[in-house]
């Protein structure tokens, strides 16, 4: 059995071999994913485009537009003349934000009075917006207080946060460790899929079954290849998270292994029940698409679980990748171990081995 | 061009679109279950975050800040500590993302007019959440301080200075799904021309059947556009399943003109099959062209062309990179002419850098295959 397991697979890894650009595929993939995440999906707001329209023009009004600039929060791509200018470059989208310093600013708060701006938000991107009011009022704020007449009263209480895990909130060391859920969930369960329907398809399948190779023998020396090329995957990101990106991985890399190596258990198996129920790579290829979509979606990959309604927060907890989610970042971040993530890889295992028990049934009555 | 012989591979291309009844109602169904996840599961706002008090001074300002704290959408009371060793298990087993520490004699300090200070520990591994709680939190301290400056009737003078009044345009009620259902038809028109066009030439080479259509007298354009035209009839019914549900389910406004949008939706429709087409005509079996084309269509349209992640505080080097890809101007099209109400006298310069680079894909594709063949 062993060496008929042995001699199958090598005949996949040959053909993979032989198959240079899927090979490149499969280890380019990860790494492309890893310097999207790392440079450029962020969700720290910044260098925001805002155009200004200063009726004023005095020295104080002239130090708040500066002010804006300099921050880095904001970026100034144009002064205008006139208020009714300021629709056009947020209707293009060339700025988000518009500030409009009425001609009287200086005069009233030379006065002490209160000296109204007008903010204009494009909302399109409510994040972007919310976010930008905020910077918005804290900047006037503190040109209010550093420029002597009022501002907010001595603050009677200070404010002494401390941020743990992440303490830049740096993006990347969010993002970074969430790019190997990314890869072994949608890559591998539609390539396991397409690797054995194209066998169907082509016809080579009923070679296959001829031969003494048995239908569990198949259905590992299948799977098991791409199980091996998801763990260089993961070797690979967790290489390029820790010396590239300087992500700290803080807990242990065994357990992290040993939870990929699980998760596993069910991105194979998912591959393997697509594969019984397509006829074609297409078909197999839009299934897998299908499930692993809105599973990506809701496993709190981007999106936070808890901002989601009660009844989608449930259904979340039959998805395997949220578990592997929550394991992923918490050994990466946290530096948590089992004594806390028991209860994820319990549930893992637990999904990850119904899921390929039932596939593998599944698959090898289909060959009989 | 000849017309018996487009609709003659268009014919076929239906036939078999149609004897796989799985993908087309896959592509049919897809749109509107993200639709609806987008619409109904996902919450951009970040609310109800979960927070953790130690408060050892236990007195009435205290428990008032405390109730300031929490009683809004933003903070939910998740546990209250009676030791401060239990802050770190709190947050490790995610029961609170933030932890606040009112020291004891806060009250007494407050009432001797002393600086007071309070701490927070906030768990940063979802930087998202964890820079808005910390704004949140300074800014409801801050708030609360003002309250009680105000109630004890301290003079005007201190309070602030300038006062912005602030308007949101667009999308007046910050609603989420207004944000996304524009950027979802140019993701889901992306996504069919990766998943479906992608596999049209690739398809028949690996299955052999290319050598048929090569030996009869179809030419490269006309196989091109017999194999396009299904497709877009299914884009376009998608286009028009999701601006339809959008607008039923989540009030979501088509402000511009009606027959721009379209023209311009053809347009980047044209340059996402010409992208799919690419892949197809240069990848050798199916599995590289649906890898290809995850990476080089649905990843980059999904991450960095504006969909949730903003565009301007991405690198400059990856900004002016992603300036070469359709969805980028499309998304800035989709969102104005839907929320903006906004016409080619603002949207031109992207408009001609779609059309630029729908001809710049189809032709490419168009020759690609010519010399494949």
């Amino acid at each position: 059995m062993r060496r008929r397991l042995r001699y199958l697979m090598r005949k996949e890894l040959l053909q993979l071999r032989r198959d240079r650009r899927m090979l490149g595929m499969l280890v380019m993939a990860p790494l492309l994913q890893l310097f999207i995440f790392g440079y450029a999906v962020t969700l720290d707001i910044k260098q925001i485009p805002l155009v200004v329209c200063d009726r004023d023009r005095r020295a104080e009004s002239r130090e708040l537009v500066g002010s804006f600039a300099r921050s880095g929060q904001f970026e100034l791509r144009g002064l205008v003349d006139s208020p009714n200018q300021l629709d056009r470059p947020l209707a293009s989208g060339r700025a988000l934000v518009g500030l409009y310093i009425p001609a009287d600013f200086s005069k009233r708060r030379a006065r002490g009075e209160t000296a109204p701006v007008q903010v204009l938000l494009d909302g399109t991107d409510m994040n972007s917006a919310g976010v930008a009011a905020g910077y918005t009022a804290a900047l006037l704020a503190d040109h209010a207080r550093r420029w002597g007449r009022g501002g907010s009263p001595a603050m009677a209480v200070a404010h002494h946060p401390r941020v743990w895990y992440n303490p830049e909130l740096r993006s990347v060391n969010y993002m970074v460790p969430a790019v190997i859920c990314m890869i072994l969930a949608t890559i591998m369960t539609a390539v396991t899929a397409m690797a054995l329907v194209r066998e169907r398809e082509m016809g080579t399948l009923e070679q296959l079954i001829v031969t003494p190779i048995s239908s569990l023998e198949l259905m590992l020396g299948k799977t098991l290849p791409f199980a091996g090329i998801g763990l260089v995957d993961v070797c690979l990101i967790v290489l390029v998270a820790r010396y590239w990106f300087g992500v700290p991985v803080a807990g242990s890399v065994p357990l992290l292994f040993l939870s990929a190596a699980i998760f596993l258990l069910t991105t194979l198996g998912l591959g393997l029940f697509i594969s019984t129920v397509s006829r074609t790579q297409q078909q197999a290829m839009l299934t897998a698409f299908f499930v692993i979509m809105p599973s990506v979606i809701l496993s709190g990959f981007m999106f936070p679980i808890e901002n989601m309604p009660r009844a989608i927060q449930w259904v979340t907890y039959g998805i395997p990748l949220r578990y592997f989610v929550e394991i992923v970042r918490g050994i990466f971040l946290q530096g948590i171990g089992m004594e806390v993530l028991w209860r994820q890889l319990a549930a893992l295992v637990g999904l990850g081995g119904t899921i390929f028990a039932l596939s593998a049934a599944r698959f090898q009555k289909r060959l009989e | 061009m000849n017309r018996v012989r487009v609709l003659a591979v268009a014919d076929k291309e239906i036939r078999s679109i149609l004897r796989d009844p799985r993908s087309l109602g896959v592509t049919l169904l897809l749109p509107a279950v993200l639709l609806v996840l987008y619409g109904y599961a996902i919450n951009f706002d970040v609310k109800h975050i979960p927070l953790a008090v130690y408060d050892p001074d236990g007195s009435r300002e205290s428990r008032d800040l405390v109730e300031a704290l929490t009683r809004t959408e933003y903070f939910r009371l998740a546990r209250v500590l009676s030791r401060p060793a239990e802050a770190e298990e709190a947050l490790a087993t995610a029961a609170a993302k933030v932890v606040v520490i009112i020291p004891t004699g806060f009250a007494a300090g407050l009432a001797a007019g002393r600086p007071v200070s309070v701490q927070s520990i906030i768990n940063g591994s979802d930087s998202l959440t964890a820079s808005v709680s910390l704004s949140y939190l300074s800014a409801m301290m801050q708030d609360w301080t003002r309250r009680r400056a105000q109630a004890r009737q301290v003079p005007a003078q201190a309070l602030p200075g300038i006062r912005p009044e602030v308007r949101v345009w667009y999308n007046e009620d910050l609603a989420s799904v207004k944000f996304i259902t524009p950027g979802l038809v140019v993701v889901i028109l992306m996504m069919l021309a990766a998943l479906l066009t992608s596999q049209t030439i690739v398809r028949e080479r690996e299955r052999g059947t290319m050598e048929g259509l090569v030996v009869s007298p179809v030419t490269a354009g006309e196989l091109i556009a017999g194999k396009l035209a299904p497709y877009v009839i299914i884009a376009l019914a998608d286009v028009a399943l999701v601006a339809g549900a959008g607008r039923l389910l989540f009030d979501v406004p088509l402000r511009g003109n009606a027959a721009l949008a379209f023209a311009l939706t053809l347009v980047y429709l044209f340059a996402a099959l010409g992208a799919g087409l690419l892949i197809s005509v240069l990848s050798r079996t199916q599995q590289v062209a649906y890898m290809a084309a995850l990476i080089a269509t649905l990843l980059p349209t999904l991450l960095l062309t504006g969909f949730v992640f903003p565009i301007s505080s991405m690198p400059k080097v990856l900004q002016a990179i992603v300036q070469l890809h359709p969805a980028t101007h499309f998304m800035v099209i989709a969102r104005g002419v839907s929320l903006k109400g906004a016409g080619l006298g603002v949207l031109w310069p992207r408009t001609a850098a779609l059309c630029a680079l729908a001809a710049a894909l189809l032709t490419a594709s168009v020759r690609k295959f010519r010399k494949a063949l």
